[in-house]
């Protein structure tokens, strides 16, 4: 079959998946927030614990050059720590929104990341060697008199075991008054944004005398007490190109040419059989799902997840769309990702899915292309699933 | 218990014979209450009470998020907006107002200070119907929502108090019984495990009757997914927004009335409207009680009416 993001005969394998196979999920291990840095080496995870994963991607082996590489981990720290509003008596959650990465200006990698209310620049940075011989103190650190040294002697740099160390280097806090729920890091690499749902801080702020709003009038024959929950944008993303932007609702994906603020250029249904449903979402809150989304490297493709752990993959060019699930049951080693249906009328062919079945505690919220390569990383709850094209 | 074969209109509500003279039939519904079909403003009162609930800070640890709290908040308003164009809010706080003259009925201390579930359940955000009482004795139905196309709807229209119902929130319809209401479609289908709570409104082995309601909620579930607002919304009005603005949801939770929050509330949710109208962050530290204050309550709701 043909998928999405390639050209003809291209498939969607499974490479990898990371995290805990148990059917008691911990809360702490959710995954909240995937990004790939600008090379794609490295790909960050974050969790409602508060914790950062980074992983790193092996080199292919000469010995097998038809295998991808591997991404294996490279450094875990905790990021973000649960505090206590003591003046709201409420707490601040740990969770980690959102990881950006700034780009690489040498040896060490840079990333921010952020809670609901603390923004946190880590300094990532690799050490192999080490100092041996001091002057002054002892192999085991202890300070010498300095009265008993005799002779001087050169501190020689000794190899070690890769030790990858990360360090916070600047804490933002206090600045943002409800929920931060977005990072994104100008091109000039010395000034990002931060927003939450009222307010954007601009950090190291460079006035533009110029801002666009982009909205879409709203059909007054679909309007109903739902409407503006459901249009409500839950993530934006811009091209790689820097032409395009895609917003992501509820039940949809947009593409806006920057051009054209007044409609978008392209409208994607992501699951639009759950418009009858939407009484029962609001009940259960999954209304208030954010979604997020994200273009390919070339920006061809675009890719959201839904429920089920289902994501989809809608080609820009071909207008072909394709559903894949993040399962367990798919993931063997290059495995071929067979497309899911929902089915939407009253008969339910052989392999699809009736709406009514569909797991909503299994929601795919965050995932991430990688920016050159057709790898991508999707997060189901504690999980991620890393897919790769089917090289032949 | 209803005779056999009876199918009843909600919109008939003033006429039916009241059992066991305790409750007070509401006010005649008007003409436009009566024109809205009953499905729909059932829907609509259950999504109302459903973000009111939502809205209700005081069951959660985590400051919620400001734009679902927004979203809810601005949900809330175009209800209430359709229920006033209609005239259903007016009957809605009648009832209201008629069951806070609790002066010639006695309630029983128990009912009074029993603990709801959504209350007991710290930390948890209670689910909606949960807080209607799904004691035994309480003939109201459960709303069933796990992706479920069957949905059933509770009866909101208020009642006093009865001494041998639960600590409900809602109460049964004037009939004394749970709702039962004229049927829209009959599509002929029928899953029996979702009817367990509408039996005692429904008449024995009368298949019919419970496949009615069956059905019915099917229909309105294809009626609320594909909601459309029957009139468009006015202009909002700053008086009629300040007077909202005051208005305690606590007013429509009978329980929390009458026995008070059992935790302290950090905010009441009309509180959050009003703080995020004037546009500044919101207060949280000044903790306003839930408690509803009624005269001044009904002093409001006199001048709504009567405008």
């Amino acid at each position: 079959s043909t998928g999405v993001a390639g050209g003809n005969d291209f498939q969607w394998c499974f490479s990898q998946v990371k995290g805990a196979i148990d059917e008691d999920v911990a809360e702490a291990d959710i995954i909240s927030t995937v990004e790939f840095n600008y090379s794609g080496e490295l790909l960050a995870t974050g969790d409602k614990g508060g914790r950062v994963v980074i992983f790193q991607h092996e080199q292919e082996s000469k010995n097998r050059p038809h295998l991808r590489g591997e991404y294996n981990v490279y450094s875990t720290f905790q990021s973000h720590e649960p505090e206590f509003d003591y003046l709201k008596s409420l707490e601040i959650e740990e969770k980690i929104n959102k990881i950006r990465w700034l780009p690489q200006q040498n040896a060490a990698h840079f990333l921010l990341s952020t809670n609901d209310k603390t923004i946190k620049l880590w300094k990532i940075s690799e050490r192999d060697k080490r100092a041996e011989g001091y002057n002054l103190k002892d192999e085991d650190g202890r300070l010498r008199d300095p009265f008993r040294i005799t002779s001087l002697r050169v501190p020689v740099l000794m190899p070690m075991d890769l030790m990858v160390e990360a360090s916070p280097r600047r804490i933002f806090a206090n600045a943002h008054t409800y929920h931060i729920n977005s990072i994104s890091v100008n091109s000039d690499h010395e000034t990002y944004l931060s927003a939450d749902d009222l307010r954007i801080n601009l950090w190291h702020l460079e006035i533009t005398d110029r801002s666009f709003i982009f909205e879409e009038p709203e059909d007054p024959s679909s309007r109903s007490f739902f409407s503006e929950i459901i249009s409500s944008i839950s993530d934006v993303k811009f091209s790689h190109s820097g032409r395009y932007m895609m917003t992501r609702d509820y039940l949809s994906v947009k593409v806006w040419d920057l051009n054209m603020e007044n409609r978008p250029v392209e409208t994607y249904q992501v699951h639009e059989y759950l418009r009858s449903k939407l009484c029962s979402l609001y009940e259960n809150d999954c209304i208030f799902d954010k979604f997020e989304c994200c273009w390919n490297g070339s920006d061809s493709a675009i890719m959201t997840g839904s429920y089920n752990n289902f994501f989809r993959m809608f080609d820009r060019n071909t207008r072909r769309d394709i559903t894949l699930e993040a399962s367990r049951e798919s993931s063997k080693p290059r495995a071929t990702l067979k497309p899911r249906k929902v089915s939407t009328g009253g008969k339910r062919k052989k392999d699809e899915i009736s709406v009514d079945s569909l797991d909503f505690n299994k929601k795919i919220l965050h995932t991430a292309w990688h920016p050159k390569d057709n790898v991508i990383a999707v997060a189901a709850t504690n999980n991620l699933y890393i897919f790769q094209d089917k090289i032949n | 218990m209803f005779p056999k074969g009876t199918k009843r209109k909600f919109s008939d509500s003033g006429e039916e014979p009241v059992s066991a003279g305790d409750q007070v039939p509401p006010a005649a519904p008007s003409v436009a209450a009566r024109t809205l079909t009953s499905s729909y403003s059932l829907q609509r009162q259950s999504l109302l009470d459903m973000s009111l609930i939502k809205l209700q800070l005081c069951h959660m640890l985590v400051e919620p998020n400001l734009c679902r709290s927004v979203l809810i908040a601005n949900t809330v308003r175009q209800i209430q907006e359709e229920m006033t164009q209609d005239g259903t809010w007016q009957i809605m706080t009648q009832a209201l107002a008629a069951a806070q003259c609790p002066a010639d009925r006695l309630v029983a201390t128990e009912v009074l200070c029993r603990q709801t579930d959504a209350a007991a359940q710290a930390g948890q955000s209670p689910k909606p119907f949960s807080v209607v009482g799904l004691e035994e004795g309480y003939h109201a139905e459960e709303v069933v929502m796990e992706g479920d196309v069957e949905t059933e709807v509770t009866m909101s229209t208020l009642s006093p108090v009865s001494p041998q119902l639960s600590s409900a929130s809602y109460l049964a319809g004037p009939f004394g019984m749970g709702p039962c209401w004229e049927e829209e479609e009959d599509d002929g289908e029928c899953e029996e495990d979702e009817e367990e709570d509408s039996e005692e409104c429904v008449s024995e082995g009368e298949e019919a009757d419970r496949d009615h309601l069956s059905a019915d909620s099917r229909t309105g579930e294809q009626v609320f997914g594909t909601f459309e607002i029957k009139h468009p919304a006015p202009p909002p009005d700053p008086a009629l927004e300040e007077l909202f603005s005051d208005v305690d949801p606590s007013y429509y939770d009978l329980d929390t009335v009458l026995t008070g929050m059992q935790s302290a509330p950090k905010m009441g949710p009309y509180d959050l409207l009003e703080s995020l109208s004037s546009h500044g962050p919101t207060t949280l530290s000044s903790s306003s009680s839930c408690r509803s204050d009624l005269n001044e309550l009904d002093h409001i709701m006199e001048i709504i009416v009567g405008s």
